[in-house]
């Protein structure tokens, strides 16, 4: 059976020049980057070769700017409640995009409970925030802007630069996640006007278990791990030097391959996305078009009548590996947050699926992909209560309703 | 992926049994909600007291359309006396187990045979006292 990996999104594998790379600080130079020998010096020297490979990657005006944490997750918190603490005598409010990583959500309401206020900026029906929103959203209380670069699940490119300038207008600590993007379009933090800004390596080829959190010198941060005087002591506990290195080469290697990437997987993307509309009825692209609106890896992609997790399931049994947002698969039951936030209806919501790209899918890839998928999509209509509704006359297509049938199909345009 | 999926889930998730809808069916019982991620449907004939075919058609997850398959399978020649005892942790047992947050995949499947039984029993009233 062929496999398909269609969750990059998810995680990457690790490239072997990474794992090589890697490798020695394992067993041979094992030494804590803290203690003051000879392999104390080994491990210092790779921590501070990897914060110039991470600190090119992103633009960062120093290697002094880059923190490493143990992952994504940590590099979140940590600027969230970091930035919050620090600031906490200037005021306690903080705007943020309503489609924000849980990371981020869940952070801030954990600071919700300590006594800070949060506006949550809506989004357009594409995921798009309005920089005039979030202007609107600042009061006089505001220490923090948190927007991300990418979305996770809709793969929207915000328009960082524009609340950027915004937030350095009024002097507000601005926190760009990365987390989605990191390593797949170019970042320049420094014009960005990032304070903060997080990466997560295992997202673009590196290991997992490292996180990186970018600060600016001017943004203030509060430790929120309590130890020893590593990072610059604003993240304690000794630090996980073998995967540090990782993510170091994965960012050189990513400076370096950022547009074949991009080129890579836009084509892949748009013959996806085209293969799919084309052979599957009732199918609908959530988020903004393709384009550079839209992140080149992502395709989140509804399927009216079916349910997202029967789907991926069933993929699955066929060697592809793809997400889905809907209820059934996270544990709490509920459908991705981001897809209410843009008003998809509920049973497209559950139907949902996300195939995410990687720079090692070929079109040969995509093309069984579009051999099998429309079989398992068809099987599972086939045991839907809604889809022999539909059938028989009873109810109507949320994606083409049927009084639409004499206008031009979805997309289509009209020649004249 | 199967470790949170018992082999007899995905055999019954990948070989459906009994999917459709009964032909003039005598009861159907119809319950969930697509906004909450599931829908059940489930239709019965009954003969001579027994429920002689059911039939399923579901919206759901691997584990809801496994659940609706093998409850048709359970339900099939019982006695409507029976059929109306029939519960969830039957379902659960002869699929070998469900992680917890499926539960609710039973659940629904005990209400929709309970819901076409009532069905039948509306459109028959004289049948409830047999």
């Amino acid at each position: 059976m062929r496999h398909v990996y269609l969750d990059h999104q998810a995680s990457t594998p690790v490239r072997p020049e990474v794992f090589d790379a890697m490798r020695p600080f394992f067993t041979e130079a094992f030494g804590s980057p803290s203690s003051l020998h000879r392999h104390g010096l080994r491990a210092r020297d790779a921590l501070a070769q990897a914060r110039e490979q991470v600190a090119a990657l992103i633009n960062a005006e120093s290697p002094e700017d880059i923190l490493f944490t143990s992952g994504g997750t940590e590099a979140v918190n940590l600027a969230v409640k970091g930035a919050a603490y620090a600031s906490q005598r200037k005021g306690n409010h903080i705007v943020a995009s309503a489609i924000e990583h849980p990371s981020v959500l869940n952070s801030i309401e954990f600071l919700e409970k300590q006594g800070f206020t949060c506006t949550r900026v809506k989004v357009d029906a594409q995921g798009w925030i309005d920089p005039a929103a979030v202007r609107a959203a600042i009061t006089e209380q505001t220490i923090l802007i948190c927007v991300h670069h990418v979305n996770h699940d809709i793969g929207v490119v915000e328009p960082i630069r524009e609340i950027g300038e915004i937030a350095g207008e009024r002097g507000i600590t601005f926190f760009v996640d990365a987390t989605a993007s990191g390593g797949w379009l170019p970042i320049d933090a420094r014009a960005l006007g990032a304070g903060l800004l997080s990466l997560a390596p295992h997202r673009f080829y590196g290991p997992k278990g490292v996180g990186v959190l970018y600060r600016h010198k001017r943004a203030r941060l509060t430790g929120i791990l309590h130890g020893g005087v590593q990072e610059g002591g604003r993240r304690a506990g000794t630090e996980n030097v073998p995967a540090i290195v990782g993510a170091g080469v994965a960012a050189e290697i990513a400076a370096r391959e950022i547009p074949q990437r991009s080129t890579r997987t836009a084509s892949l993307q748009s013959r996806l996305w085209a293969g799919l509309n084309a052979k599957i009825p009732y199918v609908q692209l959530n988020g903004p078009s393709l384009g550079p609106r839209r992140l080149s890896t992502n395709l989140n992609v509804s399927f009216e009548f079916v349910e997202g997790e029967g789907l991926a399931l069933m993929a699955d049994m066929h060697g592809i590996a793809m997400a889905s947002g809907a209820a059934c698969v996270s544990k709490a039951l509920k459908v991705s947050p981001v897809l209410t936030a843009i008003g998809l209806e509920h049973t497209l919501a559950q139907g949902n699926v996300i195939l995410s790209l990687g720079q090692d899918n070929t079109e040969a890839d995509i093309d069984y992909v579009l051999e099998a998928l429309p079989g398992l999509v068809t099987k599972l209509r086939g045991m839907s209560p809604m889809w022999d509704e539909f059938e028989r006359g009873m109810t109507d297509s949320v994606i083409r309703p049927r009084r639409d049938d004499t206008a031009p199909a979805r997309g289509g345009k009209t020649s004249r | 992926m199967s470790a949170s999926y018992s082999d007899r889930v995905m055999d019954h998730f990948l070989n459906p049994r009994n999917v459709g809808v009964v032909k003039d069916a005598d009861g159907v019982g119809e319950v969930g909600a697509a906004a909450i991620g599931d829908v059940l449907k489930i239709s019965i004939r009954v003969r001579d007291g027994r429920i002689a075919e059911a039939r399923f058609k579901a919206f759901g997850c691997g584990t809801a359309i496994a659940v609706s398959s093998v409850t048709t399978e359970l339900i099939q020649g019982r006695t409507l006396d029976e059929a109306s005892r029939f519960s969830n942790q039957e379902v659960i047992a002869a699929l070998g187990g469900l992680p917890p947050e499926k539960m609710h995949c039973p659940v629904l499947a005990e209400e929709a045979v309970k819901a076409a039984l009532k069905d039948y029993l509306k459109k028959n009233p004289s049948a409830g006292n047999a």
